[in-house]
C-alpha cells in the first residue's frame, strides 16, 4: 500500500534543513507521498526508515529502459489506469517482426518497408521504433547472430526474440552495446537466460504458457535479483493476450503487486499471421489497453497514420493542451495570391480546421497564433487571441511581405474583432468566417 | 505460487436494450464489466457491428467500397447487398442527404427511401440524421412513423431537439432513442436525465457519447467513456447506465488519410488499405474504451472488427 505523508513524516528527521529542496520536513513528506521526489533526496533518513519506505513508496509500475544513445527510450512507469485520473507516461512503441528463416532480400526488403514510416505529426517522430528479431532453430544459432548483426545498425531497438540460451549468447556478443531486449527467458530456461542478460546488461522478456507460469517466472528472476524485466502477453489466442495484458496492469497498479508490474509486449504477428487488417485491430486494441512495445508483421502508412495519431492522442497529458506550431500552412496549393484565414494553435481546432480547408479543394494560407494551445472561444476569453495579438503575430511572422493577398478571414466565433482588426492591420479586408468548421467548405466555395 | 486476480466485477450494470424484432433482433449492453473483461466476468452480449448506407446511394460512397455493392441500383438494392456481408449485425441508413446546408432533400423523399429500406431487410435499423436539429426532428418523426413496430433506432436527439425527438421516436412510437452529446460526461448525463424526465424509458435508450478519428482529438473520446462506464459500474449511476453506440465511418471516411489518392500521396500508398485501417483502428479504440456498437462503412472492416469481437468474448 501507498504510504500516506503523515506516515512517512513520522519517520522523517523533523530537521526542517531544507537540504532537500523543501522548506519543510512535512512538506518534503508530502512530496513524496505523492511520488513527486525520491526519498533519496533527504540525506538525514535512516538507512532502516528508508529501506522500509522504498519499498512502499517505489512506483507500482518498473520504468525499463532499452536501447543505447539516440535509441534508448524507457517503457512502462505508469500510475494510473485511465488517463483522465493523471497522464500516461510512456507511450507504446511499434515493432516490426523479421525472422532468421528468412533470406537476406526478404529481410533487406522488410527493414526498408518500416523505415519507409517516417514523419513528423504535431512535433513528434512517428517511426517503427524497434525491430523484433525471431529465432529460427532450423536454420541454427549462427545465421541468428548474422542475422541479428545486419539489422543491429538499423537505427532501430532490437528484441531478440530467442528462446534458445546459446543462440541468444551468440547474438548478444554482436549487439549487446545497442541495448536489446533479450526476450528469451521461460520456465525452463530462466536462470541461464538471467546470467546472460545481467551479464550483458540487457533488460530480459520472460514468457509463460499461461498467466501462471509467467508469473511463477517473473517472481523466480525477482529473487535471483533481477528487477530489469518486461513481460510477454500470453500469445495463445487474442483473448488470452488480452486477459495477461490487462490483468497484470491492473494488478501492478491498483492492487499493488509489484510482480506484475513491468511493461509488457503484446505480439499480434502471431496473433493474427497474414490478416494485415485484424493486426490494425489488434495494433489499436492493445495502444489503448496496456501494450508497452506491440509486435506487427508490417507496418505501413496504411496501418502507421491512425495508429501513431491514436497514441499520441491517448498519451497526451490531459493537464497539457496538444499544440501545433504557429505559422503559415499552405493549403492545396496555397501561395501568395492565395486567401488567408487565421485560427488559433489548439491542436484539435487545426486538425478540424485544416481537414475542411483541403476538403474545399480552394488554395488558400492558414496563419496559425499562437494562442497558448487553446481553443478560440477559451484563448480569446484569456486576451491570448486577440486583435492586438494576431496583428503582433502578422508583424513577427513578416505575413504581409511573404503573402500578397489582403483578404483574412477570422473565425466567426470571436467575429467582435473584425473592427479592431481592420484599425490595427491598415489595407486588410477582414472577414467573417462561420462559426464552426464544418460550414467552411461551402463557405469558402462560394465566396470564389 | 499462481496468479491471482482480484475481481473486478461491479454490482451494477449497463442496461439491456433490444434494436430490431423477430429473429435479427441485437441485443446491446447488460455487463457488468469493463470492455472485454471477461476475466472478470462473462459478458453475456458482445458489442454489435453495423454497416452504414447513405441517402446518396452508390454514387456517394467510396470508391473502394462501390465494387461491393456491384450491381445495385437503388438504396435499397444496397441494403439487401449489406445485410449478406460477413459480421453484420445491423443497418444504418444515414440520411445526409437532408442537411439543408447540403443537397436539402426534403424529408419525403428520404422518408420513400428509409420505406423502401426497411421492406427490403429485416435486420435492426438505425436512422442517423443529417445533423441539422430543425430537419433530424422532422425527419426522425416521420420515420419513426414509417417504421411502426420495427424497434429502430434514431440517431440521434441532442440537446436542441431532444423534445421533438423524445416525443416522436420514444413516446409515440417506442423506438430506441439516441441521444448524441459531444465529448463531456455531464453533457450525456444531462441529456439522460431530460430525455427521462419527458417520459422517455431509460431502458430504451442508447448513447452517442461523441466520436473521433484515431488522430483527431481522439483523447476526449477514451477518457469520457471511460469516465462514463466508470460512473455507470463503479458508481452505479442510472443516468449513464445506457449502452454507447459509435458512428465510425461518418468520420474517418471523410479525413484526409482515407481521402488523398495515391496520386497525391505517393508515398502513402494503397488509399483502399488507409481508408479501411483507419476505419478498423478507430473502431478498435472505440470497442475497447466502452462502445457496445459501433457502425462502419467498408465490408472489409466490418469482417474484421466482427471477427475481434468474437476472439474477445
Amino acid at each position: 500500500m501507498a504510504l500516506k505523508g503523515l506516515d512517512i513524516f513520522k519517520l522523517s528527521p523533523k530537521k526542517n534543513c531544507k537540504e532537500c529542496g523543501s522548506p519543510t520536513c512535512m512538506a518534503f513528506s508530502m512530496k513524496v507521498a505523492q511520488g513527486a521526489v525520491s526519498i533519496d533526496a533527504c540525506p538525514y533518513f535512516s538507512e532502516d526508515a528508508k529501506a522500509a519506505m522504498s519499498e512502499a513508496t517505489a512506483p507500482p509500475m518498473k520504468t525499463i529502459k532499452v536501447g543505447a544513445g539516440e535509441q534508448e527510450m524507457t517503457l512502462g512507469g505508469e500510475t494510473v489506469l485511465f488517463r483522465h485520473e493523471k497522464t500516461f507516461v510512456n507511450k507504446t512503441r511499434y515493432a516490426v517482426d523479421i525472422c532468421s528463416c528468412m533470406d537476406d532480400a526478404t529481410i533487406d526488403a522488410k527493414v526498408a518497408e518500416l523505415k519507409h514510416v517516417d514523419y513528423e505529426r504535431i512535433g513528434e517522430r512517428m517511426y517503427v521504433e524497434m525491430i523484433d528479431v525471431e529465432f529460427d532453430p532450423a536454420s541454427g544459432a549462427d545465421r541468428y547472430a548474422e542475422v541479428v548483426k545486419k539489422v543491429a545498425g538499423e537505427g532501430r531497438v532490437l528484441i531478440l526474440d530467442c528462446q534458445d540460451v546459446d543462440a541468444a549468447k551468440a547474438a548478444l556478443e554482436v549487439c549487446k552495446e545497442t541495448k536489446p531486449i533479450l526476450n528469451g527467458a521461460n520456465a525452463q530456461n530462466y536462470k541461464e537466460m538471467n546470467d546472460l542478460a545481467t551479464a550483458a546488461g540487457v533488460v530480459l522478456g520472460v514468457h509463460g504458457a499461461d498467466e501462471n507460469e509467467l508469473y511463477d517466472t517473473l517472481a523466480a528472476l525477482e529473487k535471483l535479483g533481477n528487477k530489469n524485466l518486461v513481460f510477454n502477453a500470453c500469445t495463445s489466442s487474442v483473448k488470452a493476450a488480452f486477459a495477461s495484458a490487462v490483468q497484470f496492469r491492473k494488478a501492478a497498479i491498483k492492487d499493488s503487486n509489484r510482480t506484475c508490474g513491468y511493461p509488457s509486449i503484446v505480439n499480434v504477428s502471431k496473433l493474427a499471421k497474414g490478416d494485415s487488417h485484424m493486426q490494425a485491430a489488434l495494433l489499436s486494441l492493445f495502444t489503448v489497453k496496456y501494450g508497452s512495445i506491440v509486435v506487427a508483421e508490417k507496418i505501413g502508412y496504411a496501418e502507421a497514420l491512425p495508429l501513431y495519431g491514436l497514441r499520441q492522442n491517448v498519451f497526451t497529458d490531459p493537464q497539457k493542451p496538444m499544440k501545433v506550431e504557429p505559422g503559415i500552412y499552405p493549403i492545396n496549393g496555397g501561395d501568395e495570391n492565395s486567401i488567408c484565414l487565421t485560427t488559433v494553435d489548439f491542436a484539435l481546432t487545426y486538425f478540424v480546421v485544416s481537414g475542411e480547408l483541403e476538403r474545399s479543394g480552394v488554395p488558400c494560407n492558414l496563419i496559425i497564433n499562437d494562442a497558448g494551445g487553446l481553443s478560440v472561444l477559451t484563448s480569446w476569453a484569456a486576451g491570448k487571441f486577440s486583435s492586438s495579438s494576431i496583428a503582433k503575430f502578422f508583424q513577427e511572422q513578416d505575413v504581409e511581405g511573404k503573402i500578397k493577398c489582403r483578404k483574412l478571414c477570422i473565425p466567426g466565433k470571436v467575429a467582435v474583432l473584425k473592427g479592431e482588426l481592420e484599425a490595427k492591420m491598415p489595407g486588410w479586408e477582414i472577414i467573417v468566417a462561420p462559426r464552426e468548421a464544418v460550414q467552411l467548405v461551402k463557405f469558402l466555395k462560394d465566396m470564389q | 505460487m499462481p496468479f491471482t486476480a482480484k475481481s473486478g466485477k461491479f454490482s451494477a450494470s449497463i442496461n439491456t436494450l433490444t434494436m430490431g424484432t423477430g429473429e435479427k433482433a441485437i441485443v446491446l449492453g447488460g455487463e457488468n464489466v469493463f470492455p472485454f473483461y471477461t476475466f472478470d466476468a462473462p459478458i453475456a452480449n458482445a458489442p454489435k457491428v453495423g454497416i452504414e448506407i447513405t441517402d446518396g446511394g452508390l454514387e456517394a460512397e467510396p470508391d473502394c467500397v462501390k465494387k461491393y455493392y456491384e450491381g445495385c441500383t437503388t438504396v435499397a438494392d444496397m441494403a439487401k447487398k449489406a445485410a449478406t456481408f460477413e459480421g453484420v449485425d445491423f443497418l444504418s441508413l444515414h440520411l445526409e442527404g437532408g442537411d439543408p446546408n447540403g443537397e436539402n432533400k426534403p424529408t419525403e423523399d428520404l422518408i420513400k427511401i428509409v420505406k423502401e429500406v426497411a421492406d427490403a431487410v429485416d435486420l435492426p435499423i438505425v436512422i442517423s440524421g443529417c445533423k441539422n436539429v430543425e430537419k433530424d426532428a422532422e425527419i426522425f418523426a416521420k420515420a419513426s412513423e414509417v417504421l411502426d413496430g420495427r424497434n429502430a433506432v434514431m440517431l440521434a436527439a441532442k440537446e436542441e431537439n431532444y423534445k421533438n425527438v423524445g416525443a416522436s421516436a420514444g413516446l409515440a412510437y417506442k423506438q430506441v432513442v439516441g441521444a448524441e452529446s459531444a465529448d463531456d460526461i455531464n453533457l450525456a448525463k444531462q441529456l439522460n436525465v431530460l430525455l427521462t424526465q419527458l417520459g422517455v424509458d431509460a431502458k430504451s435508450i442508447v448513447m452517442n457519447v461523441g466520436t473521433a478519428a484515431a488522430g483527431y482529438g481522439y483523447e476526449y473520446v477514451v477518457s469520457t467513456m471511460d469516465r462514463i462506464k466508470a460512473a455507470a459500474l463503479q458508481q452505479g449511476d442510472a443516468t449513464l447506465q445506457m449502452p454507447i453506440i459509435t458512428p465510425v465511418a461518418t468520420e474517418t471516411w471523410g479525413i484526409k488519410e482515407s481521402v488523398a489518392t495515391e496520386e497525391d500521396m505517393p508515398e502513402w500508398g494503397d488509399q483502399e488499405a488507409r481508408g479501411i485501417d483507419m476505419e478498423v483502428e478507430t473502431a478498435a479504440a472505440d470497442l475497447a474504451s466502452g462502445s457496445n456498437a459501433v457502425i462502419l462503412k467498408h465490408p472489409e472492416s466490418v469482417a474484421t472488427i466482427a471477427k475481434m469481437i468474437k476472439a474477445l468474448i
